[in-house]
Parts: structure tokens; sequence; C-alpha cells
């Protein structure tokens, strides 16, 4: 099998050594120590792991390294900018948008790459993008209005 | 009805009462002083000792020695300002962290960020029975402020000794104390510096009036939020050692099987440790994904046992059923028989209810270290000192050669109580000489965790003609005795629960049986109020009619009136639902819309009134109230465990269904803050309205009505 020994992470070039098959989220974790990314069910269904690949959300629980080798991975660690926290960070924060908050990583990676690709979504949209998210505290309502209160930040902060 | 009602009920023993008893100080000398805090001053909680000994059942160990054994919290203001809170309570995702830290600052009247709370370390902290029963806002909330309070005056007292003034004069704020007469101010740390001052205040019945208290009136954001949307906060999953593994254990095909033999060869590999201890079987490695590898290729022969299945749960449950004993005795009064025979309505149903998993998102997990002979383990638990005392007995050590500190954990919903994790990593880690990180795998999770109990619950009722309840039996089996009895008024009664030997592990969860009792319950008051003569009468006029309650009334007169109950007619397709009762203090009536679509039920809208005495923190208060709404439509709508023959088979979340953003109707909460009352705890109560509300507004809707929960697991069937 085929060694991976290095991983673009949050605008820096990172060595580590694993099979190609590796699930991404055990390496992120693991050898380069950034645990943002929560592992929930291992296959898919909770988001919990979710990191951006490209800007694109997936699942690094069941991505293999092999397959994110070469790509720009973001991880919640390297969402806040200049010491400076993303628009949605600050939306969690101010719509207490968690109780346990071990979805909250996931949730706010799935809804920056919701924001990249449809900065204004309707509350139906965040609904139908978000589903793949588990909240299992039920924290849901508050995530979706953290997410619109950051979608318009985001607005007036362009403007 | 009897306090021993069997094991679920258990956990509820929380209940200690604190006797009141007059504040007094006790000296601390100077260098014992020094030792235990390092100078400032101190203010202690002091549980009276027979209060300590019940809530425990034991005195505790392992704290400091000088220290007395009945330290319920403690509070230490250092001599730079810094104020450091012990608390043996755990942070689940209630929110407590925050609650407490901002009780203590409002007490105190010190800056949020110069406190900080140390919780649920069991070398640091003082014992605490658990963090469960809804018990810590209305306990160690108040308890807190107490200690905080006490603390403020002692700091003002020490300014006015200093400056030599009335203390009266004095006003204490944002971390100083201020002499507006003589322009004097001082900070708090300037007034500890070169002290050694111990206060110790007793613990009252949290029981008296709280109208007293400063309600935290705005919302709080979470106090260390910004470590959670970074990803810095460190979960029990997240937590690296030096040196550290990564253990996975061998699990069982089927409950109850036996291992016949092991063989390990095709599993040898450079660093990998295979462990065996009768039949646990695990193994360690560097990596997980070698730990993996290993555990894969163990060979094991395993002795099944025939064992029930879900689809014959509930013959069994009734076949299986225990009289006497560990349930106690029924509850009677008048004549069930005789009201029934004249009775002019009746009803004869029987409800079930499924086992259903906690599924935190954080699975169960631990990080275990042996070094001289002691252990230390990193671990999600909502009994930390619990654990400590499972560690020690399963290792034969003493208590205080144990460690358990709880990371702010990934939820628990109750599901947390045991230390499965920990003592499996102890043991791999005691055999691989080094720390071992063990993380159970959602797979594990939903086989081995325990589980809700499942119940079956037969109601017989009858009403005279006018809607008056004359006759109410109610017997529930296996699933607990949680808010069995009705709120009702009801001349002849016969309540009874009978426990049953279950056939896969159960425990508590959210709110315990009170979610089964309630569905049973409130469905059949629905029944019976359709099966009125003359077309029946409304469901909240049934209701009312037959409950003198003045609290429960009132919620359910508010969810009504913030609902439009009785005001409108349900579009086409659409039914309207209510519910409500009564449990560990807190009222709750929950009203619910529905609608019917392609054979599928999709609740639109959930309106929860909520009386649980005095509101601390009303934002906290809705997340919780909305978070056990939404986790109950799971229960509600589709969760259920599925095995056969002592194996589970939905064991994900592909498998099995838990609520997610499109599930989640509008809610609306109502809260009756009633000042002149204690506060109730509230993270567990509100969940038991909502099925009920939910079946009925089906039957509303449809003319059907569900009997089971989940409701629809597999949609409407006609
Ligand atoms: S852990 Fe990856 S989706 Fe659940
Ligand atoms: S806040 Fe607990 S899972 Fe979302």
């Amino acid at each position: 099998m085929a060694k991976i020994t290095e991983l673009q992470v949050n605008g820096a070039r990172c060595p580590i050594e694993a099979d190609e098959a590796t699930p991404l989220l055990v390496v992120l974790r693991d050898q380069l120590g950034l645990t943002g990314a929560k592992y929930g069910c291992g296959e898919g269904q909770c988001g919990a792991c979710t990191v951006l690949l490209d800007s694109n959300p997936r699942h690094s629980c069941n991505t293999p390294v092999g397959k994110a080798a070469g790509h720009s991975i973001t991880t919640i660690e390297g969402l806040a900018a200049n010491g400076r926290l993303h628009p949605l960070q600050q939306a969690f924060l101010d719509s207490g948008a968690f109780q346990c908050a071990y979805c909250t990583s996931g949730m706010i990676l799935t809804a920056a790459a919701l924001l990249r690709v449809n900065p204004h979504p309707s509350e139906d949209e965040v609904r139908r993008f978000m589903n793949g998210n588990v909240c299992r505290c039920g924290t849901y309502p508050r995530i979706v209005e953290a997410i619109l209160g950051a979608a318009e930040t985001m607005a007036k902060n362009k403007s | 009805m009897s306090a021993n009602l069997g094991p679920q009920f258990e956990i509820e023993f929380e209940r200690y009462e604190l006797s009141a008893g007059l504040p007094y100080h006790f000296e601390f000398g100077r260098r014992e002083f020094l030792k235990v805090f390092g100078g400032g001053v101190a203010v202690v909680l002091i549980v009276p000792r027979a209060a300590a000994a019940q809530e425990s059942g034991r005195r505790q160990r392992g704290f400091e020695e000088s220290m007395p054994a009945e330290i319920g919290a403690w509070l230490h203001l250092s001599e730079n300002g810094a104020v450091t809170v012990f608390t043996g309570k755990a942070e689940v995702g209630q929110n407590i962290r925050t609650s407490l830290t901002q009780a203590v600052a409002e007490e105190l009247r010190a800056p949020l960020g110069s406190i900080q709370l140390v919780m649920a370390d069991t070398e640091k902290t003082p014992f605490d029975m658990g963090t469960f029963g809804s018990r810590t806002t209305p306990q160690m909330n108040l308890q807190l402020r107490r200690v905080a309070s006490a603390c403020r005056d002692l700091v003002i007292a020490l300014a006015a000794k200093g400056w030599n003034v009335d203390a009266k004069g004095l006003v204490a704020e944002d971390g100083e104390v201020r002499d507006p007469a003589g322009g004097k101010v001082l900070s708090y740390g300037e007034l500890a510096r070169g002290q050694a001052l111990a206060k110790a205040v007793v613990a009252e019945d949290p029981l008296l009036p709280a109208s007293a208290w400063t309600v935290a009136g705005k919302p709080l954001p979470k106090v260390n939020g910004e470590d959670f949307v970074t990803g810095r906060h460190i979960y029990t999953p997240d937590v690296k050692r030096p040196g550290m593994v990564y253990g996975k254990v061998l699990r069982p095909p089927s409950y109850g099987a036996t291992l016949e033999s092991l063989d390990t060869s095709a599993a040898a590999a450079p660093n990998v440790i295979v462990a065996r201890d009768g039949d646990f079987v695990g193994v360690t490695a560097p990596s997980e994904p070698q730990a993996e590898q290993a555990l894969a290729k163990l060979e094991a022969k395993w002795k099944t046992v025939p064992r029930p299945s879900s689809r014959e749960l509930f013959q069994y449950l009734k076949a299986n059923a225990e009289t006497g004993g560990r349930g106690g005795e029924p509850f009677e009064t008048g004549s069930v028989e005789e009201a029934l025979k004249s009775a002019e309505a009746r009803l004869e149903q029987t409800y079930t209810v499924a086992y259903i998993q906690h599924a935190p998102l954080e699975p169960r997990a631990a990080v275990a270290e042996w070094s001289g002979g002691k252990l230390t383990v990193w671990t999600g638990t909502q009994r930390p000192f619990g654990v400590r005392l499972e560690l020690a007995e399963a290792f034969r050590i003493p208590e205080d050669r144990v460690r358990v500190i709880v990371p702010d954990t990934g939820a628990a919903y109750g599901g947390k109580h045991t230390g499965d994790a920990a003592i499996e990593a102890a043991r791999l880690a005691k055999a691989a000489g080094q720390p071992v990180k063990l993380v159970w795998t959602r797979e594990e999770e939903f086989t081995w965790a325990y589980f809700r109990p499942a119940g079956v619950i037969e109601v017989r009722g009858g009403a005279r003609a006018d809607g008056t309840l004359t006759a109410w039996e109610f017997h529930n089996y296996n699933s607990g005795p949680s808010a069995i009895r009705t709120p009702y008024e009801v001349p002849n009664q016969r309540i009874e629960f009978h426990p049953v030997k279950s056939p896969l592990r159960q425990g508590s969860y959210r709110a315990l049986a009170a979610t089964a009792n309630h569905f049973a319950r409130e469905s059949s008051m629905d029944e019976l109020a359709h099966a009125l003569p003359h077309g029946g009468m409304d469901p909240l006029e049934f209701r009312l009619k037959n409950l003198k309650d003045e609290r429960l009334r009132a919620v359910f007169q508010a969810a009504a009136e913030k609902f439009g109950w009785g005001k409108s007619q349900p579009a086409a397709g659409h039914g309207f639902g209510i519910a409500g009762g009564v449990e560990k203090n807190g009222y709750v009536a929950t009203a619910a819309e529905v609608a019917i679509e392609d054979n599928n039920v999709r609740v639109v809208r959930v309106v929860t009134a909520f009386d649980c005495g005095a509101v601390i923190n009303p934002d906290g208060l809705k997340n919780q109230i909305m978070g056990a709404n939404i986790m109950g439509l799971g229960g509600a709508l589709f969760e259920a465990i599925e095995f056969e023959n002592g194996r589970v088979l939905n064991n994900r979340f592909s498998k099995y269904r838990v609520p997610r953003f499109r599930d989640v109707p509008a809610i609306e909460v109502v809260l009756l803050d009633r000042k002149d009352i204690p506060s109730a705890g509230a993270g567990e109560t509100p969940i038991v309205g909502l099925a009920p509300a939910v079946g009925n507004a089906v039957f509303h809707a449809s003319g059907t009505r569900l009997r089971s929960l989940p409701m629809v697991p597999n949609g409407l069937k006609a």
C-alpha cells in the first residue's frame, strides 16, 4: 500500500506517515494533533468529523488520507484568520448554538462551505444543507439562527 | 409508593435533604491554611455529616487530609485576585460551568474572567455523588451563591478593618471594594494579600424560598465558548499522554456469550500487546489502525446462549414480571373494580415503549495511566467518584490511589453513569505498561452501553358522563416507576410497578421512566376524553376538570393559550394534541401540531410551558427545553433498538434514526417564573410532554391511535 508523507493543512505543509487507506480523521487527530475534528460514527452519518477539502465539506472519517493528499485541507483550527474568529465562530458564540459542543466544529465547517456557495441562504436551505450533521443535544434552532446571523455579518463586512 | 423500587429508581436517591444548621467558624491553623491554599481567602461549604453520609452512603476519602470530610464545595480567592471554585459536578453539556460561574460572579461581584471552576476531578474537588437528577441548579447553584456571598462579606470586612470604617458604608463591585465616602478603592487581590483566612458556611436546606437571590436575568454565553468554536477544547477522546498507545476491546458476538478459546498468534506484531483477563480480551498498539488490525486477527470462539428478541419483547416483559419485592407495594385507594362497573365511559389499553440509546455524540472513552501504583483516568462520566470506586474495586486498590478527571464532556443524557471504558482502558494500560486511550466505536455504543428501559404499560380508566374520573388502574412492566402516579383527582386507584429482569442492559435516561409513564397516561386521558358519551369532551377541558394541582393547571393553560388551543381548526391533514404532567418538581405542558404527509408524521409546531420554580438562567433553560423536545422527537417517532437473540441489529446511525435539522418543528417555550418557589432542575422533565402530545395530535389528524413508542418507525400505516 502506498504511503502518504505529506498533507497540506491550514495553509501549512505537514509531514505525516500513513497508509493511503488510513482515514484522514485518524491522521489529523493522532499524527497532527488537530483534534477539533471529532469521531462520531465513522460512516459519514453525523458530520462531527467534517473538514474542508479545497473548500468543500468532507467527512474525514471515511475519506482515505490518500484522497486528501495534494488538496488543501482546512480544519476548525485553521478557520480563524489573523487571530480573529471567523464570523461563523462568533455567531455560534453569540447565539449559544451548542450545549456539549461536540458537534460544533463539524457544524461550523459545514456551514462555512454552505455560505461560500450560497452567501444568503434561506432558513430552509440551511436546514437542507446541514441535514447530514447531527446535534444530539438538539440545538438545531440556534445553529440555524447562528448561520443566518453569520451570513448577515459576512454580507455587511463585504459592503 | 415505597422507596424501594428497583434498580432504575435507585439513581433518583440524589434527593438528599440537607438539614439546615447554624453557620459556624472553624479555625484552620495558619500553616495548614498555607499548605492547602497557599494564602489568600477561602470559603468552604460544609454539608453536615449526617447529610453527607446519606448522600454518599459512605464517608468520602482521598481529599486533602487537613480538610473536613463533609465539604461540598469551596472557593479560594488568591492573593492576585484569581478566584478558583471547586465542585465535584461534571459539565456534560448542560452548561453548568457557565451557570455556576455566573452565580459566583454575581454574588461575589467579581468579573467573570477572574473566576475559574475546577470541576469533577476526584483529587482536587470535593466528593459529589454525581451530576444527574437535575439537581445541579437547585442545589449546587444555591450553595455556591452562599459561598460566594460569604467571601464577598469577608473581603468587605477586611477593607473595613484596614480603613477603620464601618463595613456598611462599603461597596463591593467588579472585583473591588470601594469606600464612596473616603474615596478609597482596593481590589480583591490586594485585600487578600498576606491573608490566610478561612471561613466555613453550612449548606442549608435548598428548599427554602429563593425569592431573595439575584436572578440571572440576562443570558450568558458559554464561559469557555471560544475553546469550543475553535476546536481547542480537549474532550476525553482528545487527551494525549506521553508514550500513549491505543486500545481496542474484543466484544462478544451477543449478550451472554462466554469465551471458549482464544488464538492470538495471528495478531502478533511488534509493539502489539494482547491482554486477556477472563472473558475480557483487548489489544493495544502504537496507532489506532494497528490496534484495529490486531483485533481483527484475534481468533476467538464464543459460546452463545439463546436470548429474547425485540419481536417478542413485550410478551417477554409481561411473562417475566416480578410481583411484590423489588417493585414495592402497589398504591391503592378505593375500589377500581367497583368504580369501573358503574363508569359511563371506560378505557382499557396497553402501551409500549422500546429500548432506545442515548447515543451521545461523544462515545464512551477513557485514557488511563498507571504510574507508581497510582491510576489516573480521564473519562467522560456523570459520576467521577462513582467511577473512582468502580476502578478501585476492579483493581483492588484503595480509592486514594485512583484519580478520575472528567474533561467537559460531549453529553451523556443519563447514559454515562458507569465506568466501562475507564475500567477497560485501565486494564489495557496495566497490560501495556503504557498509558492507553480507548474510544468506543459507535457500534460498541449501540450494543454495550446501557439502554433506556423498554416497557409495557396497561391502563384501565373510568369516568362519569360529565367527565369526572372515577377509576384509574396503571401497571408498568419494566420501564420504571418515575412519575407513575397520576396527578389527576381519582377516588379509586391502583398503581403498580413490576420490575423485570431485562433482556438487554438497561439504565437511566433523561427523565427516566417519566417519559413512558406520561406517554401512557396522557394518551389514555385523551382516549377517555374522546370516549365520553355525546361525542366526547375537549381533551384539555377533560384534564382541567379532573385537575386540582394549581401549578399543573397553570402550565396547561399557558401552553394552551400560546398555542391557540380551541381558537382554530387545524388545516386538512393536520391535528392538534396536548399533554402534560409533573416530575421532579417541574411542571410541564406541551401542545403539538402535526401534519400527516404521504403516510408520514411531521411535527409542525410545539409549544411547551414549563414551571420549575424560580428561573435562574432563562436562556439556558430555553435551550434545555428546546433540546429536550428535539431529543424527545426521536424516541416519540422513530428511535428503537432492534435485537435478535442477544444481538443488536441496528447498531449504527445509518440504521438508527436520530432527529436531524429537517425533523425540527417550530418550538415555542413559555416559562412560568415562580420567584416564590425554589428552583428545580430542568434538563429532564420538559421531555415528557412531547410524545403524548404528538400521539394525541396524530389521532386528531388521522383517527389513528398510536400506542407504541416509537410511534411511526416505518411511517403511519392505516
Ligand atoms: S464521524 Fe464522520 S460522519 Fe460521523
Ligand atoms: S451540542 Fe451536543 S451534540 Fe451538538
